[in-house]
């Protein structure tokens, strides 16, 4: 690696694959590594081959119970498995799957590797963001909590004070529930109200307890909310938030379905926050953590049309400070056309005319105004 | 749901003769805001409220001597007769009497001796449970008409997908009582394939209802 970011990337890494209808699919990696090499931001000398995390690393987190489960989950039976969160609908087992799992969790521990111990700037990886793993058990298309396993790292090996930044759009509660009382970790997700979207938390309310009391922070949004909305809320949160926990580090899930094209949730947000997202992350890491910045991705079901797109645009700004514009390259769209059931779209941005109306907006700003205003109430005082 | 799955075992008493000292002192201690007072064979005689002791407490504001006011009696300021719930209540009657009453807190009583305590907050807990939002899940909203055997209708085409349901709700639909809302949450982030078969089926989403309007 001789460029000072770093693009985890290796072939394993696209193994974490439940099945052919899983509306999680990892080819999206794939997908926003060729974009980039197409548009000539991505070349050998970024590209760092990830190494497998060991039982150790993953047990910072998750129980060895668990653990075992998800290596012997193929000779396991359902009631076996069940316990555990797996073999469900969202978290159905296959073959070698602590293998894919560990691949990812030891992706992420190299991203961090590579800024911590390498002397990178930042570095991304874009299989990880695995937010809803919990201790003991597997949900929401997430086995092993990478994010939260990497926060944990960080923490015992480097002592450092962690920024978890989440822009998925649901709420990042693994990582959360993980450091709950940790005054150390101050997690921020920015997601669908919980209402309707699973999994249901991530209330304003939700602060943290015993000393990590006041460094969580939750920014629930209402579905349908837009761009403009979006940004005004999110950048507002989170540079109050940076300003209040001056963290060493800052760790970013880059869940990219908040897009109005992503199936599973109803925000309605357009390429442009992908390009804002980065740039306020770049912004807070060169403020506060001397450029320290740790990429990962996370959700995000539209792989054709926003995800390759939207991901690209974070290494584009962690790279250069700045996003990609004008047309998508040729080749990419022409070796990918044939493969996808949705027209690809030529450009970087969305044009206006496939950006939905939404009659409702002007409340949903109010609303997620005010949302905004309860949720700094802690930033405030502390600052005070 | 009977009152002994969710009332509070254990609890604090006073007798009628301790002072209204002790019980404030009690109510601050405990964070508690009821406190029933029973005599020796465990009786309820009587409850007292954090706002009777206020009540019955000097202003902040005053002169030291008048705070001997509180080595009275709790006696003198509890209320009675006490309205009482049984072990094998239900929940929602409960919750009728403290709707009905203006109340937040009733003694259960079993066999004329105080055996538990039932509040408003255990109440909400309950509430919480029943909706399912303790669980992590994904909510769809169902409009169909009130009619015979629509539940299980509906349900059918949950179960065909094997996931699991945490909540069912039956609410009524506005002011039409022609109409019921079905809210189910279920235990899955993807509920796009049982979406996508109800209306298939022909039935009314209330959510998800994410079809953004045609650009004009």
């Amino acid at each position: 690696m001789s460029s000072d970011v770093a693009f985890i990337y290796d072939k394993a890494l696209l193994n974490y694959h439940f099945h052919d209808e899983h509306p999680f699919n990892q080819k999206r990696v794939l997908l926003t590594k060729e974009l980039l090499e197409e548009s000539n931001q991505l070349d050998r000398t970024n590209i760092l081959v990830p190494r497998v995390a060991t039982d150790e690393e993953i047990s910072l987190i998750h129980d060895p119970k668990y653990i075992h489960a998800v290596k012997s989950a193929s000779f396991l039976n359902h009631e076996q498995l069940i316990r555990f969160g797996l073999d469900t609908d969202d978290t159905p087992a296959f073959p070698n799957m602590h293998e894919a799992s560990a691949s990812i969790v030891g992706a992420t521990l190299t991203a961090v590797d590579a800024v911590l111990k390498e002397g990178a700037r930042a570095a991304v990886n874009f299989s990880g963001g695995l937010h809803h793993g919990f201790k003991q058990k597997a949900s929401g298309f997430c086995i092993y909590n990478d994010a939260a396993i990497a926060i944990k790292y960080i923490r015992k090996q480097f002592n450092l004070r962690v920024l978890y930044v989440d822009t998925d759009a649901h709420h990042g509660d693994g990582v959360q529930w993980a450091f709950y009382e940790d005054p150390n970790v101050c997690t921020f997700s920015i997601h669908e109200t919980g209402r309707y979207l699973f999994p249901g938390t991530g209330n304003v309310n939700e602060r943290g307890i015993k000393a990590g009391h006041g460094y969580s922070f939750n920014l629930p949004i209402d579905a349908f909310t837009q761009d403009k909305s979006f940004i005004e809320v999110y950048q507002t949160a989170l540079r109050e938030i940076a300003e209040f926990f001056k963290p060493d580090i800052i760790l970013t899930q880059n869940g990219a379905d908040a897009h109005f094209y992503d199936p599973l949730t109803h925000l309605c947000c357009s390429m442009e926050i992908y390009n804002v997202i980065p740039q306020i992350a770049l912004e807070i890491s060169n403020t506060y953590c001397q450029g320290r910045w740790i990429a990962l991705g996370g959700g995000g079901y539209d792989i054709w049309r926003v995800v390759p797109r939207a991901w690209a645009q974070i290494w584009n700004v962690m790279k250069d400070g700045k996003s990609s514009e004008g047309e998508l390259p040729p080749t990419w769209l022409a070796k990918w056309r044939p493969e996808s059931p949705v027209t690809l779209l030529r450009m970087w941005e969305d044009s206006v005319e496939d950006i939905p109306i939404i009659p409702r907006k002007q409340e949903i700003e109010e609303k997620n105004y005010v949302t905004l205003t309860n949720l700094l109430k802690y930033t405030k005082v502390k600052r005070s | 749901m009977h009152v002994e799955d969710i009332m509070n075992k254990h609890f604090i008493t006073l007798k009628p003769s301790d002072s209204i000292e002790k019980a404030h002192q009690l109510l601050v201690e405990n964070k508690i805001r009821h406190i029933p007072i029973v005599d020796e064979h465990h009786q309820v005689v009587g409850i007292i409220s954090d706002r009777d002791v206020r009540d019955a407490s000097p202003s902040i504001f005053s002169k030291e001597e008048d705070h001997k006011i509180l080595q009275k009696e709790i006696s003198t300021i509890m209320n009675t007769p006490v309205v009482t719930a049984h072990p094998l209540d239900f929940v929602e009657e409960v919750a009728r009497i403290f709707y009905d009453r203006e109340i937040a807190c009733l003694p259960v009583v079993s066999h004329d001796k105080l055996v538990g305590i039932i509040t408003e907050k255990d109440l909400l807990y309950t509430l919480i449970q029943l909706t399912g939002t303790h669980v992590q899940g994904s909510q769809i909203e169902v409009k169909v008409p009130h009619k015979p055997g629509i539940l299980p209708e509906v349900a059918n085409v949950f179960g065909k997908h094997g996931v699991n349901i945490s909540s069912v709700l039956v609410y009524p639909f506005k002011n039409d009582p022609d109409y019921k809302i079905l809210v189910f949450r279920v235990q899955t982030m993807n509920p796009l394939p049982i979406v996508r078969d109800l209306r298939e089926n022909g039935y009314e989403m209330m959510w998800p209802n994410n079809i953004p309007e045609p650009r004009i």
